[in-house]
């Protein structure tokens, strides 16, 4: 049986190029890598903890930021812990919200363990029944091309399902300084007075 | 009419600059969520569990928004890991407001269990717990949690007690007994 042909640092680095400014939220695990090695910057929040929380940390900010784009980036594993909040983003329709789901197949970060996408489970299919108008399972460069074109001119929200090789991502280690990653991100969004002398 | 203490809260959330408030429903925070409802200046987010709420009010909070969540007593139970991982280890701003099961004059058995827990577990997380069962007390201390929250990156939880809310159910309390077979 082949397994998907995509590398998840390739795919990464060709959707991270045409970013612009989008504020930027990786689950934890093996996307927290991928992010810091392709595009570190003060507008990254790697998230060291808190499985199943990035879709509605995504949704949060989000809805605070309307008029810039906000990506999560997020494993399979993640993605099915909080999978409820497809539910949540589609009833909220944010129209800067875009999750792609790094989907190999496995709980990468703790093993390799299979998860349930390994048999079949389809995380696309979830989210559509979710009620997310726009889903993609992307699993050719043409799709990731697609995929590319739809993160920068919408709609928005979507969900991306990106079938992924099983391979380790690039051993990039961000901070895990979780205060100092918040307030370096809060500096980045709303300048340094706002961040730090909130009212 | 609308709960006093709900009136009050809804206007500490506008004074406060709250834009964002999460909830799952509870029936004590029904004229809550319908006053915040009808309230074009704040978002609602109904969320599939409450731990998507720890989420979304961090995620608000790294966007410039402040969140509070609503959310029954139970709900608590949800939220644990997220707020341990999130709230304690980037020290995030948390404001909650909890309606209580499992006290006084409880009728379902099955809340008195995580009712009892939501004490222990809260603080034990290092939130701040502040229980309120009268009216006034309720504003008071909504108000001095926001502050806390909001202007010391504090994680904040006001649980308004059963004897305040009542200890409503919209259909036991109503219901016929079933009919035992086979007992
Ligand atoms: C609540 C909770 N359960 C389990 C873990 C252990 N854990 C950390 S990363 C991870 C796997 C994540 O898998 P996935 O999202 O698919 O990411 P991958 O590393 O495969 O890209 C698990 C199970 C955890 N950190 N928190
Ligand atoms: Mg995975």
């Amino acid at each position: 049986m082949s397994g998907p042909d995509l590398v998840r640092g390739n795919v990464i680095d060709r959707l991270l190029q045409d970013r612009g400014d989008a504020l930027v939220i990786a689950g934890l695990g093996s996307p927290v890598w991928d992010l810091a090695s392709s595009d570190h910057r003060p507008e990254n929040f790697y998230l060291w903890g808190g499985m199943g929380c990035a879709v509605s940390m995504g949704l949060g900010c989000a809805l605070a930021q309307s008029k810039r784009k906000v990506w999560v980036i997020t494993g399979d594993g993640e993605a099915l812990m909080g999978v409820g909040s497809f539910a949540t983003v589609a009833l909220q329709r944010p129209s800067n919200l875009a999750v792609i789901v790094l989907d190999n197949e496995h709980y990468g970060e703790t093993g390799m363990q299979p998860t349930a996408t390994r048999q079949g489970t389809d995380l696309a299919a979830m989210a559509l029944g979710a009620g997310i108008p726009t889903t993609m399972m992307v699993t050719s460069e043409a799709d990731v091309e697609r995929l590319a074109d739809a993160l920068a001119t919408g709609p928005l929200p979507l969900v991306a399902v990106v079938k992924v090789q099983s391979s380790k991502p690039r051993p990039v280690l961000p901070p895990r300084d979780g205060v100092y990653l918040k307030n370096r991100f809060r500096q980045a969004v709303l300048g340094a007075t706002n961040a730090m002398q909130p009212r | 009419m609308t709960d006093l203490w709900t009136v009050e809260t809804h206007r500490l959330f506008k004074e406060h600059g709250v834009k964002t408030v999460g909830y799952v429903p509870d029936a004590g925070l029904t004229d809550l969520i319908n006053t915040c409802e009808a309230d074009n200046d704040i978002r609602t987010v109904v969320m599939t569990t409450e731990e998507e709420g720890i989420g979304l009010a961090a995620g608000a909070w790294l966007g410039g928004d402040k969140a509070a969540l609503l959310m029954q007593s139970s709900g608590v139970g949800n939220t644990v890991n997220a707020i341990a991982s999130i709230v304690s280890s980037c020290q995030f701003p948390l404001f909650m407001i909890v309606t209580m099961r499992g006290q006084y004059g409880e009728s379902n058995p099955w809340q008195i269990p995580m009712g009892t827990a939501v004490v222990p577990v809260l603080k034990s997380l290092g939130v701040h717990v502040f229980e309120v069962e009268t009216e006034r007390d309720a504003a008071e201390a909504i108000e001095n949690g926001l502050k806390m929250a909001f202007v010391s990156n504090a994680a904040v939880a006001v649980l308004i007690g059963q004897r305040l809310i009542g200890a409503k159910s919209f259909i036991a309390d109503v219901a016929e007994e079933v009919n035992h077979v086979g007992a």
